[in-house]
């Protein structure tokens, strides 16, 4: 599997990142050569093997669904670069 | 200057030293020999020598708890109410924390001072703690070389004497390889043995917080004050947490070890790693232990499989720095997707924005069974297959690290090659287990070895034990 240029742009839109053009090249190649890398896992014979999707060893650990208040409001907005007396401000997204 | 815990506790009883003037101590060392190291990012001056002052009241009235007198650092990853907590990255620039992490509340209702916070590979991600957005830390052995990483910063704070014990993060050898190349021990408990709550995810499945100290007793209290049942960590292990600083001192039983191999036999392992490892292997033997070699095929797909797993967890883990709710958010954004996109790439370092693009990557439709889905069921073959050895052998051992402490910038152009100094810690992470790294004697350029020791699930009382026996043998 190989990262193209255009599919690199397309991953970095999906991880909101932009690639500076001088850094491009670079990139690719180094993406590319870890890609290649961890490739190998395809000579492991998986068949039947289940993915390990947990690591913890509890089990359903319930509590009771009870309301409680850890943050303020007004601590909620205290570290925002922009806000207002109610909510996080951020550029117009409507037109 | 004291190694150990159980030294200051002397001094403080014998009233040759007060807390406060233990922190002065420390804080005197900070100013001498930070600026050079840049171990520590920030400390809290003041403050500590204010607790300090009431814990040496709490002692003189006989009500002190059990680390009064232990002076802790605080990886940068680690959350302390009202500090500033950024993991070495630009995109948390003035960010405080608003509550404290489960374990840093437990040692602070046990009397423990934290110092400050320190300096670390930028969210834990590297092994030389190079990848700061403040700038390289220096092995305070040579600062010429790296203190390993990513919790570099924490390693190099207790190796020279700047505070007691620091807490680390261990995701794939995080606290294990820096304690190796700082002649430290460092404890990588089993997953979930600590609660997570107030740690700034990298990998949530393989994350784990760990222990620098200078002996394996102090890592045992440390452990046994921390962990345990979290509310907050539904993942935190409510399986009974036993007395570890006395389990520690106990005589292990002679029983049967195992060494993988390729991790002595390797040519990527260094002459000088190898014969401090078959020394103590010697030890081991001629005190009654059963020591055998065990083959392990599964060795050169670990780093694969961790680098899938742990990029893609990432990856999502990292998405919630945005720049709406707190940190960096980039002045030239014009819309709401430029503020995301700006925000992120002018404040993540290179190796992050690398990480999360190929955890994008092998998360985005096409490729994700082919990758995602595949380190899933490989860290399952690894995981069973490591657990078949420890049902045979009490421990695996092997060296923390295939080298000793390498030079700064040595590998900092190389991605693929710096991932190999984790080579032999990212598999108790992958698996799940507890390990630990002990010093174990220097090469001729007097830098430290690391000897590493895998336990079982939840074995911790049984595996300190061992380390702390093996680790004075190695000593005589």
């Amino acid at each position: 599997m190989e990262i193209t240029p255009e599919s690199l742009e397309k991953i970095a839109h999906l991880a909101r990142l932009q690639v500076a053009p001088q850094d491009r090249e670079k990139l690719l190649e180094s993406l590319n050569k870890t890609i290649a890398w961890v490739d190998k896992l395809s000579e492991v014979d998986t068949t039947g093997i289940e993915p390990l999707t947990h690591m913890t060893h509890e089990v359903n650990r319930l509590r009771k669904d009870k309301i409680e208040q850890t943050l303020t409001h007004e601590q909620a907005l205290s570290q925002a670069p922009d806000h207002d007396a109610d909510y996080f401000r951020v550029p117009k997204v409507i037109d | 200057m004291y190694r150990s815990f159980a030294d200051i506790r002397t001094a403080l009883s014998h009233g040759s030293i007060t807390v406060a003037s233990l922190v002065q101590q420390y804080l005197g060392v900070v100013a001498q020999r930070n600026g050079e190291l840049n171990a520590f990012l920030e400390t809290y001056n003041e403050e500590a020598l204010q607790q300090a002052y009431q814990i040496d009241q709490k002692i003189a009235a006989g009500r002190a708890g059990r680390l009064a007198g232990m002076v802790i650092g605080l990886k940068d990853v680690i959350c302390y109410q009202n500090h500033r907590l950024q993991a070495a990255s630009r995109i948390l620039n003035g960010f405080h924390s608003q509550f404290s992490a489960t374990v840093v509340e437990r040692l602070l209702a046990e009397d423990a001072i934290i110092l400050g916070r320190q300096n670390c590979d930028e969210f834990a991600m590297g092994s030389s703690s190079e990848n700061s957005a403040f700038g390289a830390v220096r092995n305070a052995a040579d600062i010429n070389r790296v203190p390993g990483g990513s919790s570099g910063g924490s390693a190099v704070a207790v190796q020279a004497h700047m505070c007691t014990a620091s807490l680390g993060t261990d995701t794939g050898g995080s606290v294990r390889q820096p304690a190796s190349f700082c002649g430290l021990v460092g404890v990588k408990p089993t997953y979930g043995r600590l609660s997570r709550h107030g740690l700034l995810a990298y990998a949530s499945s393989f994350d784990c917080i760990g222990t620098l100290t200078h002996t394996v007793e102090d890592a045992a209290l440390l452990l046994e004050v921390m962990a345990g049942a979290d509310n907050f960590d539904s993942t935190a292990s409510t399986q009974p947490v036993t007395p570890y600083s006395k389990q520690v001192q106990e005589q292990p039983k002679c029983g049967k070890v195992a060494y993988i191999r390729e991790t002595i036999e390797s040519e990527g392992v260094s002459s000088e790693v190898k014969e401090h490892i078959l020394q103590a292997v010697e030890i081991l033997q001629s005190e009654g232990f059963t020591v055998e070699a065990v083959d392990f095929p599964l060795l050169e797909y670990i780093l694969p499989t961790y680098y899938i797993l742990t990029t893609a967890e990432a990856s999502t883990n990292l998405a919630r720095y945005d720049g709406v709710r707190y940190g960096y958010r980039s002045p030239r954004a014009t819309d709401l997707e430029s503020l995301y996109k700006l925000t992120r790439s002018e404040a993540f370092g290179k190796e992050v924005q690398r990480r999360i693009l190929l955890g994008t990557f092998v998360l985005s439709a096409s490729y994700y069974d082919a990758y995602f889905t595949k380190a899933q069921r490989v860290r399952r073959l690894i995981m069973d297959k490591t657990k078949a050895i420890l049902a045979d052998y009490d421990f695996i051992l092997s060296p923390t690290s295939p080298t000793t402490a390498f030079r700064v910038g040595e590998l900092s152009d190389n991605p693929l090659q710096m991932y190999l100094a984790d080579i032999f810690s990212v598999q108790a992470n992958v698996a799940g287990i507890p390990a630990i790294s002990i010093p174990c004697g220097n090469d001729t350029e007097g830098m430290s070895i690391g000897l590493q020791i895998m336990g079982n699930f939840f074995e911790e009382a049984k595996m300190l034990a061992f380390a702390r026996f093996l680790m004075e043998k190695c000593a005589n």
